[in-house]
């Protein structure tokens, strides 16, 4: 190949992009495990999400004017080597991803010392650089088995940051999270398993390809079923989110913003990989009942997970269980099986990131100064610290889909979506899980606001400026792509178009 | 610290055997079977033998946490600095070809340097984790006897 006097030059270092994009943050956790000191290693981590973002946003750039990007890892070619491929959905993914960590990262360094012991900050720090490589990994990456490698980064750093919190409980939640976790993961690798004996591929482009040839085959159905169940585990579809509640209410506040708006979302993206591109929609939808198990389940989802939302006591117990339902939306839009459901779905899938980050940190924010974030102990905290509980009640506006929120755009395009699969009920049970959702969300505001103070309750100041300002971010996010619904509308359907192969 | 002599003498025997095997899997591993994390396995295998014989603060005199806490990372940065090497030389990410002149010699070096990075990584995580779970109770145990007794020799167990 090319000898080496064809060194590395600025004009094609933009060709190896889409391995710098994991390859900055893997190199970065190794490095702030040696340099230890707790200030600089923030400083370097925060460098490296900022140049990852940068890194994403020029790979949707050069996508949108040159169509995918194939990157041969290792100079293997495609079916044979890892294929690290870049479309108009995942390169969208990217940015969420590292858009999401750069402005939790900031917050994450004020909130972390309260929440995290001293002497664990830089391995901290390490494992959250390692999730932030694992979860990248698995959207960029075009082959099969590779995402379970990055699911695997991605997860067991997870459960090391869920565990890094003082509060006891965290370990069990993380524990619990590292079984159920761990059961999704291998179902989706027995899947992967069955789909390479098939095909003796791995390569999705590939598998793509091979797999019409065995429609027939009963090992497909098994591997498509193992696939299903385990990507719902790891996104916590209905009946399988019981990890989730705890491991949000118990991790530190950073971590629950960052996961609750990535992780879960970069699962659904595995999930719809596999339907569209691997199985395609014609087997996921029409030989097997997916779109009818899916929008049981969705449904379903909407309405428990916002039922126990409205009993929980812990606010970040009922965000949890709030998101149990905001998931279920995106699964209802998925189930519709045309692209504008799949769209509808992507773009709550963008818009709930957005939501749940600004309203973690809220509450993150909360946990800093009361040092708990139990529903009666926030009883006047709207004087107390007005900026926070402004932020959240900016953020649940958005949650329930009031207009010039982005929750209202997304509702708004399921809806429609629903009416035009025929499907009238969708629209029906879109609005009445809202309602439930201005249950909850009402609960916290009536207690901020309308409570006096706990008598035996020491006063609070307002959060520091540090907390404050990438929550606020995230809520000016929410309303500028609210008012501005169209900006992201137009991507994914873009993105959807070519995931569903129209393009 | 008689006790158990026959024990001791045969792991003194052995240990430096396992070790000189996984050094042999390690870099044979491009040849016959093996390779980094098998050799790493070995490896850290050899050591926790050693603790488990003549105990665990003898064995952390012989390798001390920081080293260990060092090799984790240096491992897993040897891997990642070969790949971006080739970056560096033309290639793409860890494309051995272009770390010497020659395609083959330039895999050969590659694959080399990667599986080591995986054996140092390997051997030493699988060392800290031996040492974290088995001195965890014995750190327990300390402070529970400096708790109960208050004074300097509390710190000896046996």
């Amino acid at each position: 190949m090319s000898a080496p006097s064809t060194a590395i030059t600025l004009a094609n270092l933009a060709t190896h992009y889409p391995a710098l994009q994991i390859v900055l943050p893997l190199v970065t956790a190794p490095l702030v495990v040696l340099l230890r000191g707790t200030r600089l290693v923030w400083l370097i981590a925060f460098a490296v999400t900022l140049a990852c973002l940068g890194i994403a946003v020029d790979l949707y750039a050069q996508v949108l004017q040159q169509g995918e990007i194939s990157y041969a890892m290792g100079g293997w070619a495609p079916p044979v080597g890892i294929e690290y491929r870049v479309d108009r959905f995942n390169g969208l993914m990217l940015i969420l991803i590292c858009a999401i960590a750069a402005v939790v990262l900031p917050f994450a360094r004020t909130s972390v010392e309260k929440e995290v012991a001293d002497n664990r900050l830089s391995l901290f720090w390490a494992a959250w650089l390692l999730c932030f490589t694992g979860l990248l990994g698995i959207v960029i990456t075009g082959d099969a088995f590779n995402v379970f490698v990055f699911l695997e980064v991605s997860s067991l750093s997870t459960y090391a940051l869920i565990a890094c919190a003082r509060d006891r409980r965290a370990l069990t939640s993380a524990f619990q999270y590292l079984i159920m976790g761990t059961i999704g993961a291998t179902f989706i690798l027995i899947g992967i398993g069955l789909l390479y004996m098939l095909t003796g591929t791995l390569n999705m482009a590939d598998l793509a390809e091979r797999l019409p040839a065995v429609t027939q085959a009963r090992t497909l159905n098994a591997a498509f079923g193992f696939i299903v169940v385990g990507c719902s585990l790891k996104l916590a579809l209905f009946p399988l989110h019981l990890w989730m509640p705890n491991a949000y209410a118990f991790a530190p506040s950073a971590v629950t913003a960052f996961i609750a708006a990535t992780a879960t979302k970069v699962s659904i993206y595995v999930m719809l990989r596999f339907f569209y591109t691997v199985f395609g929609a014609e087997f996921s939808f029409g030989s097997m009942p997916l779109g009818e198990v899916l929008m049981t389940l969705s449904i379903i989802a909407m309405f428990s997970g916002s039922l126990v939302a409205i009993y929980e006591r812990n606010v970040k117990r009922m965000l949890a269980y709030s998101s149990v339902a905001q998931i279920g939306y995106i699964t209802l839009g998925i189930s519709l099986a045309t692209t504008s459901g799949l769209a509808a779905g992507m773009l709550h899938l963008i818009n709930h990131a957005m939501i749940k980050a600004g309203l973690f940190m809220a509450m993150g924010a909360v946990v800093y100064r009361l040092g708990s974030c139990r529903l009666d102990q926030l009883s006047g905290l709207g004087k107390q610290m007005p900026w926070t509980m402004a932020a959240f009640v900016a953020g649940g506006l958005s949650l329930i889909g009031v207009p010039l929120t982005t929750g209202f755009v997304s509702k708004w395009h399921l809806a429609s979506a629903g009416f035009g699969a025929g499907l009238p009920l969708v629209p029906v049970a879109i609005l009445a899980s809202s309602l439930l959702a201005v249950i909850y969300v009402w609960k916290v505001i009536e207690t901020a606001y309308l409570r006096a103070p706990l008598e035996n309750a020491t006063p609070v100041k307002e959060a520091p400026i540090s907390l404050l300002i990438p929550m606020w971010i995230m809520v000016a996010a929410n309303f500028g792509f609210g008012i501005q619904g169209t900006v992201i509308w137009q991507a994914v359907q873009q993105a959807a178009v070519q995931l569903t192969g129209g393009v | 610290m008689t006790h158990h002599f026959i024990l001791r003498v045969i792991t003194k025997l052995l240990i430096p055997l396992i070790l000189l095997f996984a050094l042999y899997v390690q870099f044979h591993g491009d040849f016959g079977p093996g390779g980094g994390f098998q050799a790493g396995v070995i490896f850290a295998a050899g050591l926790v033998l050693y603790a488990l014989v003549f105990g665990l603060d003898t064995a952390s005199q012989v390798i001390k946490e920081w080293v260990l806490l060092l090799l984790v990372p240096l491992g897993v940065l040897i891997y990642a600095g070969v790949g971006l090497a080739s970056l560096y030389f033309g290639g793409n990410y860890l494309d051995y070809n272009v770390l010497a002149h020659d395609p083959v010699h330039g895999q050969h070096l590659g694959i080399l340097l990667v599986e080591l990075g995986v054996g140092v990584t390997v051997a030493a995580v699988l060392t800290t984790i031996f040492f974290s779970f088995a001195g965890r109770g014995q750190r327990d145990v300390n402070e529970v006897l400096k708790k109960s007794s208050g004074d300097g020799d509390a710190g000896q167990t046996s």
